[in-house]
């Protein structure tokens, strides 16, 4: 039973549409305080998907701040768990806990650690840290939601550089063999790894192919384009097949000159106050 | 019970369990046949899955699964659910707080004729330093089909150790089964016995054995050794000032490990292991094994002799 949209929601999605790229502002900037509070983090790869978050949360998704365990809400699993930072930014925006809770990252006895910890943190739907094992849970809340009928989209988000892990293909197998329409997956295709550019420390290019020949429905956009994103998300919807993957060409560290320069460098990085006004600074410019 | 397949009662049970509870599922990785749960999927096609030969995905979907509300169950040789996805288990299982039971058959040296790659001999060592994770390996057809519907209902993760075949009872219909306590199989004052799976009916005999030479040994079987029953253990080994453990796994890591833990650190006195003493596995049927291993009840009697030598 898929659940409709009503009136109220579709004036919100409306007025939302307007406010994605204040959106992402916002969230780019609480990345930097988030990550700042501690001085160093996974800033490269945060601000990598800081659009995808922005659309699923505040466009697509069906959930409720209110009621993050609401029955049959549409669920995500970022299974490159290091974003935390900028997936627990997307949800103080969204709404689900105070902003001032971004300030407590990987502080002792925080309910946010630098990996997403869905029994820590309200709103996340998965535990993911290690990569390559978010994609396999994801298939099995898929499936689950299949199993029961309730109408749920699963959305995930897998690194480029996960996608060396073995498991995912495990994972990409799977779910075409299974015909899990209701799995949106995005790929962070922002090129980079901790130790080099993704095409030379091990090449996954063709990416796209790769998940045609697995049998997937495959959609290449600009994943820092929220109109993209969307289109992307609603051909994925009409379509009762397979599940679709979304190969999103970001850029790691986007919005921040100094952050992007480091090129593979801006994995995990030392921030100083100051690094944190200059970004704020250009961030709002 | 001792004419019916272990597999067959693990079969039967959870096939109960899926007809009482919409929420159990059963997740195979190409051993469904081998598993006994081969037949479930004509019963249940929905709730019966299998992922193919990916034991990684098998348990990253059970969690995603549980984390849903189902209960699944997952199965394959012991080997490949627990070393093989020993981070999977651990992360995307314990970690994560989800609710998976998982199956490893052929625990030791039951592997027979599959040989060292499918010999499971250090899966609880692998997997006992996992916080929040149930080890627990039955005896016989009669305990396991008592402790399914407990095990069932224990919300957390479990990993079982299944013999697959039939292997003779030990326990009477009438056993009472407590999932975190021990079982006092035969009361003796000279010394005590722990022993696990399908080294409690080597033990059985063992103490017949060592009852010939006038030597009372108390025999308990330690069928879940993660959390250990350590009031049971203390308690035995007061009386008896000294211990014998026997398992089918490498002494390393396993029942020895565990029961030393216990006795070193609340009631000090000698023990000594029957085991694998960390070597591989290698092909042969049980008897063979059982030779080159020294796992028989008269190896059993003579480390026993050997550790009451060793009593002060």
């Amino acid at each position: 039973m898929a659940i409709s949209l009503s009136e109220k929601r579709k004036k919100m999605i409306r007025s939302i549409e307007m406010d994605l790229v204040k959106i992402c502002k916002d969230i780019r900037e609480d990345i930097f305080r988030c990550i700042g509070s501690i001085g160093v983090g996974h800033i490269g790869g945060s601000l990598s998907i800081v659009e995808i978050l922005a659309t699923l949360y505040f466009k697509e998704m069906n959930i409720d701040p209110k009621n993050p365990k609401m029955e049959g809400r549409d669920r995500l699993v970022v299974s490159k768990g290091h974003a935390g930072p900028a997936v627990y930014a997307a949800l103080a925006n969204r709404g689900y806990f105070d902003k001032e809770l971004l300030l407590t990252l990987n502080k002792g006895g925080t309910c946010l650690p630098s990996h997403c910890d869905m029994n820590r943190t309200v709103g996340i739907d998965m535990t993911t840290g290690s990569l390559g094992q978010g994609l396999s849970c994801a298939v099995g809340v898929a499936l689950g939601s299949k199993i029961k009928d309730d109408g749920a989209y699963i959305y995930a988000i897998i690194g480029d550089g996960e996608s060396q892990e073995g498991q995912i293909w495990e994972a990409a197998m799977f779910a075409a063999a299974k015909k899990l329409h209701n799995l949106i997956v995005f790929t962070d295709n922002n090129g980079m790894q901790i130790d080099g550019n993704v095409c030379d420390v091990n090449g996954l290019e063709p990416v796209a192919d790769k998940w045609r020949s697995f049998n997937w429905n495959v959609y290449e956009i600009d994943g820092h384009n929220p109109d993209e994103i969307s289109d992307a998300v609603n051909k994925a919807k009409a379509q009762k097949e397979k599940p679709t993957m979304i190969v999103a060409r970001t850029v790691k560290g986007k919005g921040v000159s100094f952050v992007e320069a480091k090129g593979y460098g801006c994995h995990n990085i030392p921030l100083s106050e100051e690094d944190v006004a200059k970004a704020i600074e250009e961030i709002r410019r | 019970m001792g004419n019916i397949e272990m597999r067959a009662v693990f079969a039967a049970e959870l096939k109960k369990l899926m007809e009482k509870d919409e929420r159990v599922v059963v997740v195979d990785a190409d051993l469904a046949k081998a598993n006994g749960t081969w037949a479930l999927r004509n019963e249940f096609p929905d709730r019966a899955i299998d992922v193919g030969v990916a034991e990684q995905n098998m348990m990253g979907v059970a969690a995603g699964l549980s984390s849903y509300g189902f209960k699944p169950y997952i199965g394959s040789f012991s080997p490949f659910v627990s070393r093989r996805i020993c981070d999977q288990l651990t992360l995307s299982g314990c970690y994560a707080k989800q609710n998976v039971k998982v199956i490893g058959s052929d625990p030791g040296i039951t592997a027979e004729l599959n040989g060292g790659t499918h010999m499971g001999l250090e899966d609880v060592g692998v997997l006992r330093s996992v916080p929040d994770l149930v080890i627990f390996e039955p005896v016989d057809a009669i305990q396991l089909e008592k402790a399914m519907p407990v095990i069932d209902a224990y919300e957390g993760m479990v990993y079982m150790r299944l013999f697959r075949k039939t292997i003779d009872d030990v326990f009477t219909p009438d056993y009472e089964f407590d999932l975190f306590k021990a079982d006092t199989i035969k009361e003796g004052k000279d010394i005590s016995i722990f022993a696990s799976g399908i080294m409690v009916q080597e033990s059985v005999k063992a103490v017949a054995m060592l009852e010939n030479e006038g030597i009372k040994a108390e025999l308990i079987n330690i069928h879940t050794i993660k959390p250990i029953d350590r009031e049971a253990i203390v308690n035995s080994v007061k009386k008896t000032g000294c211990a014998v453990t026997c398992e089918n796994h490498n002494i390393i890591g396993g029942l020895f490990s565990a029961v030393s833990e216990v006795i070193v650190s609340e009631y000090p006195v000698p023990v000594l292991p029957v085991g694998i003493n960390d070597t591989f596995g290698e092909v042969g049927k049980l008897p063979y094994l059982k030779n080159i291993y020294k796992l028989n009840a008269s190896d059993i009697a003579e480390k026993c002799k050997k550790a009451l030598g060793l009593r002060t």
